[in-house]
């Protein structure tokens, strides 16, 4: 087994450390017009401290800073919930073409019908997976999905007369949820899970009423686990006139395998980002489409796009009822293509292969591990499971963190671990279906490994990782007394 | 099947380990009545064919890079520089996630704290975030962080028109339902500033923040400092939304006295991308950094008294904080982050003030030629930086008609769109992507559409 991803460790100090005044690495055209000087009480006094350094000099610190980062392209990734799945070239390479890079957003639409209908086809297969037929490309990531959808909800209630008070989240929920929910005014009530890890309907019940706007709820769950009475969930929220919003994070399960509209969702967002592969990037840029159902389309952002009856495709602005924009122009266009190629790629039957193929990993995952690890939820699970250290913990004091730092020294990303809050000592593990059945036996060895270790020799396991880097890092140092920028002596 | 790599074999023996007869098996937790839809879509296409279909949809695209465009309005045409996507596409920085495991993934998080220094020495502030989706949504934080650090005592916001239009409505929407007043102020017909006098007159106890736009939406070079005095004496916070590559020639922000500095990063290499993704700065004050939104990364040590670098004061984020959190968002722009943090280094000071006086120098130039011709003059009087609105004697769209039309080049911005009374005003800028010989093909053109 091989002992890590790090065959050397590269020290790399800050850029600002190779600077040197007046050396420059490119060259801009010469002035060519004649110059007029910028009035002295507008020019800038203040110092501008920026980097000085050879072309060569930058591209072997961007080099050996990269060296330090774990990634896809590098080894198995299952941090769950966040679908690091592979990342296929051909989506850059197309999405790099100068006909969809070099476009500026006010240009004629006459001048960009090629975009436009990559944009309105993307918002057709959204709405055909989805089940629901209004489609939003604008939003910007997950959460600002969510934003939208709560305004939706918010804009749908208006329209009633009355904005209502409350929106319910599962006590399992991501925090963009309740995080949404007050940025546009909503307080939140929080439904408790039942042993089963479903949400507990009889609190459903109890909490819901008409002050209630809706029900935010991921499915499956962050337990990774189907809600089994989605259909039911649903009738209760619209039976005394909330809307359901599907938080769409781990569509990676359902593309193919039901439709979210069809089991009575209003709002699902995508993260195109992760169900649909564009590179997580270190943190972003995601994209956030947004699908309704016909009576909320009315209120999706403008502009969205549409096609003229002699088959142009054009912006359209003139949808009195929208909630107004999200954000400038038309969303992460560039993502939209990534995402597009993938799904062509694909196809319908490649789309539903991917869901089944990653609740088929997962569940295997399940299976191979729940002898060495406690597994909370004891059902098929869907593209993720959670485990947990309960028994390490308890033997020797072992913790999920000191597990996800050890599975660093194997040169695995670790899990997703203290989410959801609800489940102590949480693993939430999701190998996606781009992993060969010979990733998933190494992870599974190397799992089985550290739980004999977590017994054997826990010093080793605490002090995790060995192989990194760096080792653990003093956070407490940093939000004490923070230092969040270089500054010239 | 494409991408998912199981064999026939592989399949049967996990079948066989999970203790199900097929793959079907584990999904009847779904209501029978809605599994397996059948999806009204297309089979796959191998990657060839994919390839040439998207190819051709491309070329449906007139591009910046084959059509001579005066366009900006917030989005800006900037050469990068080959470098910078070389760097940027390698697998170790584009296929990793937020650095939840720091130890793992001290590159994004070095490249992040290098990003937070050029945004706050930019900016001229104390420190900066690790990005918002984009200009206008950075500002509606900073709006919604304004009301937030008053505690409750002030909820209004005074805002110039100078700000974007599509950024004003993404502060409407941001707005809409939670209690803040927004009291927008017009920017003066012949100065073409935000007038400080309206400014004056709006200011009270109850505003949390004056918000304003450097250079402003129609290139204008407004004066903060006059304004950002204004809105301290009523103890008012100054929020600036401004063009990171003026700022670079122009007194910053910092010098002048805002107090949240936000703005669109694209014009710092960033392509076009028909509109994004893009990526949003956003500085403030050492004061004020426990009330800022998004991921921060600091510099610490590890165990071993190494340097390190991990995301922190996370007590400010949704999935800490949840509802009492001071923004929603969690995935951010982190990848074009990295790539104007490359395109600052690969350019470096010298070569960023070289592009602003290139900017500078053409838009004024080509505003000059312009003027000069019969019918054309400023709107307004103020000096610009490197965008400025002209008057026209003909529709600003039928302007841009004839000279796609005539001459395949993509005119400028129609302020039409904006406030049908503009619609014989025409809002243009100059770039290092425009030559003289550009600038005149345009000025000649206009100059024969009488």
């Amino acid at each position: 087994m091989d002992t890590g991803t790090y065959g050397f460790v590269v020290e790399e100090g800050l850029i600002f450390d190779r600077s040197e005044p007046g050396r420059s690495g490119v060259e801009f055209p010469r002035m060519d017009v004649p110059e007029t000087e910028l009035p002295t009480a507008l020019r800038r006094q203040a110092t501008l401290d920026l980097p000085e350094v050879s072309e060569l000099e930058m591209v072997r610190h961007f080099t050996r800073l990269s060296q330090k980062n774990f990634a896809i392209d590098i080894g198995f990734y299952p941090l769950g919930s966040c679908t690091m799945k592979y990342n296929p070239k051909v989506n850059d390479a197309i999405a790099n073409l100068a006909g969809f890079q070099d476009l500026h957003p006010y240009q004629d639409e006459a001048t960009v019908q090629g975009i436009l209908q990559l944009m309105w086809e993307l918002q057709e297969w959204l709405a055909e997976i989805a089940g629901l037929p209004g489609v939003t490309l604008q939003p910007s990531a997950g959460a600002h999905g969510e934003l939208t959808g709560a305004l939706i909800i918010r804009a749908y209630h208006e329209s009633k007369g009355r904005p209502r008070k409350t929106i319910l989240v599962p006590d399992s929920a991501h925090g963009t949820n309740p995080a949404t929910a007050a940025m546009v005014g909503y307080d939140t009530k929080e439904i408790p899970t039942d042993p089963s890890g479903n949400a507990d309907l009889d609190a459903l019940r109890t909490l819901m009423n008409e002050d209630v706007a809706g029900l935010m709820i991921t499915n499956p769950s962050t337990l990774g686990v189907f809600e089994e009475n989605i259909v039911e969930i649903a009738e209760i929220i619209h039976e005394a006139g909330g809307l359901v919003y599907m938080d769409g994070a781990n569509m990676n399960a359902m593309v193919g395998v039901a439709r979210p509209g069809d089991l009575g969702m209003d709002i699902l967002h995508y993260n195109l980002h992760k169900t649909f592969t564009v590179p997580h990037g270190g943190g972003g840029p995601g994209a956030g489409a947004t699908a309704v159902t016909a009576e909320l389309a009315p209120f999706l952002p403008v502009p969205v796009v549409a096609r003229r009856e002699d088959g142009s495709f054009y912006h359209d602005f003139d949808r009195p009822q929208s909630i107004g924009r999200v954000r400038a122009f038309y969303g992460n266009v560039n993502n939209m293509i990534r995402a597009f190629v993938y799904m062509r790629v694909l196809g319908a039957e490649g789309l539903v292969d991917m869901s089944r193929t990653a609740v088929l990993n997962a569940n295997y995952l399940k299976e191979q591990l729940r002898d060495s690890y406690y597994l909370p939820y004891d059902r098929v699970c869907k593209h993720e499971v959670i485990l947990t250290a309960k028994h390490q913990k308890e033997a020797t004091g072992v913790r999920t963190l000191d597990i996800a730092k050890r599975l660093l020294d194997y040169g695995i990303h670790a899990p997703t671990v203290y989410f959801p809050l609800t489940v102590e000592e949480c693993m939430l593990i999701e190998p996606t279906e781009t992993e060969s059945k010979r990733s998933l036996d190494r992870f599974v060895a190397v799992m089985q490994k550290i739980a004999h270790e977590a017994v054997e020799e826990a010093a080793l396991v605490k002090g995790a990782p060995h192989n990194a880097p760096v080792t653990r890092l003093d956070e407490a140092q940093a939000a004490r007394s923070p230092d969040l920028r270089w500054r010239a002596s | 099947m494409k991408y998912t790599p199981h064999t026939d074999a592989d399949r049967a023996a996990m079948l066989a380990a999970i203790g199900v007869e097929s793959n079907d098996d584990l999904f009847n937790d779904v209501p029978e009545a809605y599994r397996f839809p059948t999806l009204d879509l297309p089979q796959g296409m191998s990657e060839v064919t994919a390839r040439r279909h998207f190819e051709r949809m491309a070329t449906r695209n007139a591009t910046l890079s084959t059509h001579p465009s005066f366009l900006g309005a917030g989005a800006y045409y900037h050469y990068t520089p080959a470098v910078v996507p070389h760097l940027l596409f390698r697998g170790e920085l584009y296929t990793a996630y937020t650095p939840y495991q720091a130890e793992v993934a001290q590159g994004t998080l070095q490249i992040i704290y290098e990003f937070q220094t050029l945004m706050a020495e930019l900016t001229g502030m104390d420190v900066a975030n690790a990005s918002m989706y984009d200009g206008s949504t950075a500002v509606a934080e900073a709006a919604l962080m304004a009301v937030r650090q008053s505690r409750g005592k002030r909820n209004k916001l005074v805002i110039s028109r100078g700000l974007h239009p599509e950024y004003r409505k993404v502060l409407d929407t941001y707005n809409h339902g939670i209690d803040i007043d927004e009291h927008y102020v017009d920017l003066d017909a012949v100065s073409g500033l935000t007038p400080l006098a309206a400014v004056e007159a709006a200011l009270d106890d109850k505003t949390a923040a004056v918000i304003v736009q450097y250079p402003n939406f129609y290139g204008n070079i407004e004066d903060l400092r006059a304004i950002g005095d204004a809105a301290h004496a009523a103890g008012a916070l100054l929020c600036v939304s401004a063009d990171p590559i003026a700022i670079t020639m122009l007194q910053s922000p910092g010098e002048l006295g805002a107090d949240i500095v936000t703005g669109e990063g694209q014009s710092l290499g960033i392509p076009v991308w028909y509109g994004g993704p893009y990526v949003g700065f956003f500085a403030t004050s050492q004061k004020l950094l426990r009330q800022m939104p998004g991921r921060i990364c600091g510099r610490t040590v590890d165990t071993e008294g190494r340097t390190g670098y991990v995301l922190t004061l996370q007590a400010r984020e949704q999935h800490i904080r949840r509802d009492k959190a001071t923004s929603n968002i969690c995935t951010n722009e982190a990848l074009v982050a990295t790539a104007v943090t490359m395109y600052m280094t690969a350019v470096g000071k010298q070569g960023l003030l070289q592009v602003a006086n290139l900017c500078y120098q053409r838009s004024h130039y080509l505003i000059d030629q312009l003027s000069a011709l019969e019918g054309y003059e400023r709107l307004h009087e103020a000096p610009f930086f490197r965008e400025a609105a002209l008057r026209t004697p003909r529709p600003a769209a039928e302007l841009n008609r004839y000279l796609w039309e005539e001459h395949g080049i993509i005119g400028g911005y129609d302020l039409g769109r904006v406030d049908p009374a503009l619609d014989h005003a025409w809002l243009l800028t100059a770039t290092e992507m425009n030559s003289r010989e550009e600038i005149d093909r345009l000025v000649d053109a206009v100059r024969a559409f009488a």
